[in-house]
């Protein structure tokens, strides 16, 4: 198994015209996803390698005759709230956004209308899912060749702020022979639809996933979130960390000075160091290097024998 | 997008908060008459984006015009943190009964906007939430409701225990604070101090608002009417020359993209890298292995020849590089032999052996085998990616430092 998507998962894509859109469309159907309509407004009747473009979602769902699990969202930014509010209101329960540059605002109020519907976001600003031999929903991994190089089925779930390094990652575990059971690009906005802590239970659910990597940078409050998480709940996995961005806690690179009011509302902002020791102290190693992770994944896998 | 403290105030009074009255002045003889104008004792506030104004000097107390002329003379000729001040702003000394701390900003784990209010104005709100709990009330607000007044309510209400006309009176300013902070997408709308003056009635003393950057195209109206210039830098440092021409070359051309900063970087090692996590993950390899980069780049979604060409001449021509490392994360949208195709034209245009130059390249992914060959013909080995990232950090730092 894998989280999010299965075999049948069936998605949309809406900008489907658009040009990154259209690539996307193409490698997703090649690695086998079924792709089953495009909304662009006004393109109505075209087709997209072999794809029917509808105006609306809701046409999109009638030509299917029955619900829709997904979306893959990559409209201009100033669009992109709407098409989101349209998927969920057509009862869509995987949107997965595309579009960076998106004002937090607009995030948080998908977010909010997505939990009011039962519905999850992934992104803004990422590549989408991959579950290595079932589907991949978004431009992770690229040409479905190269995705299928990078990405062979295994037992390791990946979460990564750096859509590009989702890739890295996953490969470096391919080579190791573990493999990938889902890879999720989560976007590195301020705001995203689901965190890492959001989805662990995704994970700790999943019979096929065994551990767990994380890759993450400076900024936000992400890590403290997944820490608690685990804390507070019977959490099975082992999990290992790459902190990239450390280069940015040094004193000639700072210029960027917090509010203290975002402090008391969220906590003091970790530093890339501080990020590091929170992890570690939460029993999650953060390597230095890309190429220690299968190491470190298999140490972890082999003390929980 | 941060504001200066004059226009913070144009936009809370925009929002229907009283603030007093007061003057922006570029000149001293401004401030002077400014201080006719509003009578009696003033305060003469440096207009900078920077914090700590008063430590350095930035904030002046005149009894008289011609005492408010000489402060804005010196505060006008003074650098603070780096920066110059564009004016002064010149304010009425307010006859201030108490003061209190008004703001709205996103919560990101809660993933909505919080209000925040005190009874403990003017200092330190960090000190106060921590040696004063029950003295700052909180309030959570939803992103699709109108934003309800009885909210405002409970948050001004939880601060201390505030009743009476002043929870009735600062109800209504929290409250507009938070409309504001929704309606302009700022990711800060704070009041500080919000004073309630001898008469009873709550003026803003102090307004400090950032505007989120993606949200800036979308609020050009009211920026014009407040007189917000969009064209003028207001970066927390002033541009390199570098990092202007690579910003240059980037907007010469839309395909893909390419950044540059050498703020804060000083070594010999050029850095031509992607993507995004790629590029914060080679500089931290690269500087672990004892090297030094010259900058940070971050190349993606797929530039033309041109760009990356550009991209590798600005950094090639930076004082001290000798020579570039151009790595990045496995790519599936950049392709790699136009990367290849770039470094080498630059390395070419500026007369250098670009085997000599490029001290390693590694972009394993998208159209690797052409990138391979035409990096052979000029005897560039390309490194795939059975070479991991801290591997080829590590090969140009041995290159370079010998």
């Amino acid at each position: 198994m894998s989280i999010l998507l299965t075999e049948d998962f069936t998605f949309i894509v809406q900008g489907i015209t658009g040009r990154e859109a259209v690539n996307l469309t193409r490698e997703c159907l090649d690695y086998g996803s079924k792709i089953v309509g495009g909304v662009t407004p006004g393109r109505k009747g075209r087709d997209v390698h072999g794809v029917p473009v509808f105006d609306t979602v809701e046409q999109a769902v009638a030509d299917h005759g029955s619900q829709i699990d997904g979306s893959v969202v990559t409209v201009p930014p100033a669009f992109t709230k709407d098409a989101v509010f349209e998927a969920i209101e057509n009862g869509i329960k995987l949107i997965v956004v595309v579009t960076e540059r998106i004002p937090r605002r607009d995030v948080a109020e998908m977010v909010e209308l997505a939990n009011l519907r039962g519905a999850r976001i992934i992104g803004p600003n990422c590549l989408g899912i991959i579950a290595p031999g079932v589907g991949k929903m978004g431009g992770i991994g690229g040409p479905a060749k190269d995705a299928a190089k990078a990405y062979e089925p295994g037992a390791i779930g990946v979460m990564s702020r750096s859509g590009g390094m989702t890739t890295e990652i996953s490969s470096t575990l391919t080579a190791a022979g573990l493999g990938v059971s889902t890879a999720v690009s989560i976007g590195g906005d301020a705001i995203i639809g689901s965190t890492y802590a959001e989805l662990m239970p995704l994970f700790e659910a999943d019979e096929q996933t065994e551990a767990i990597v994380i890759y993450t940078e400076p900024g936000g409050r992400m890590e403290a979130e997944l820490v608690d998480w685990r804390t507070e709940n019977d959490a099975k996995l082992p999990i290992v960390a790459f902190m990239a961005g450390k280069f940015m806690d040094d004193e000639e690179m700072q210029g960027m000075s917090f509010g203290h009011a975002g402090t008391i509302v969220e906590g003091a902002e970790d530093s890339a160091t501080q990020k590091i020791a929170r992890l570690q102290e939460a029993g999650i190693p953060v390597v230095e290097r890309i190429d220690e992770i299968p190491g470190a994944v298999k140490d972890k896998l082999g003390a929980k024998v | 997008m941060r504001f200066y403290e004059f226009e913070s105030r144009r936009i809370v009074e925009r929002a229907g908060i009283p603030v007093t009255e007061y003057g922006f002045c570029k000149t001293a003889a401004e401030a002077r008459e400014a201080a006719e104008r509003i009578g009696g004792s003033t305060v003469i506030k440096s207009q900078v984006l920077t914090g700590g104004r008063m430590k350095a000097g930035g904030v002046k107390f005149a009894d008289t015009p011609e005492e408010a002329e000489g402060h804005a003379e010196e505060i006008l000729k003074l650098e603070i943190g780096g920066h110059m001040p564009v004016g002064v702003l010149v304010d009425p000394k307010a006859e201030v009964e108490q003061e209190y701390y008004a703001a709205v900003l996103w919560d990101g784990r809660a993933k909505r906007p919080m209000m925040l209010f005190s009874d403990m104005g003017g200092i330190d709100i960090e000190e106060v939430a921590e040696k004063h709990p029950d003295h700052v009330g909180r309030g959570h607000l939803s992103n699709l409701h109108p934003i309800p007044d009885f909210r405002a309510k409970e948050v001004v209400a939880a601060a201390g225990g505030l009743t009476g006309r002043e929870l009735t009176r600062a109800t209504p300013v929290l409250a507009r604070l938070a409309q504001l902070q929704h309606d302009y997408d700022m990711t800060l709308a704070e009041i500080n101090p919000l004073a309630r003056l001898t008469d009873g009635s709550f003026v803003a003393l102090d307004a400090h608002m950032e505007m989120e950057d993606e949200a800036v195209g979308r609020h050009q109206k009211m920026l014009g009417e407040i007189g917000v210039e969009l064209e003028e830098p207001r970066e927390l440092y002033e541009p390199s020359e570098f990092e202007r021409n690579v910003k240059a070359i980037d907007e010469a051309d839309h395909r893909g993209v390419i950044q540059g900063k050498d703020h804060g970087f000083t070594g010999n090692l050029g850095l031509v890298i992607g993507a995004g996590g790629g590029s914060l993950t080679l500089t931290d390899a690269v500087r672990s292995q004892g090297g030094k980069p010259a900058n940070y780049a971050e190349i993606g979604g797929n530039p033309s020849v041109a760009k990356s060409c550009g991209l590798a001449k600005e950094v090639l021509q930076k004082d001290g590089v000798e020579k570039i490392a151009v790595m990045m994360s496995i790519v599936s949208n950049t392709r790699v032999d136009i990367v290849a195709r770039g470094v080498i034209k630059a390395c070419l245009e500026l007369d250098k052996d670009p085997a000599e130059t490029i001290a390693v390249f590694r972009i394993p992914g998208a159209w690797e085998e052409e990138g391979s060959k035409i990096l052979g013909k000029y005897g560039i080995e390309f490194r795939d990616r059975s070479t991991s990232m801290w591997e080829a950090a590590g090969e140009a730092v041995e290159r370079i430092q010998g």
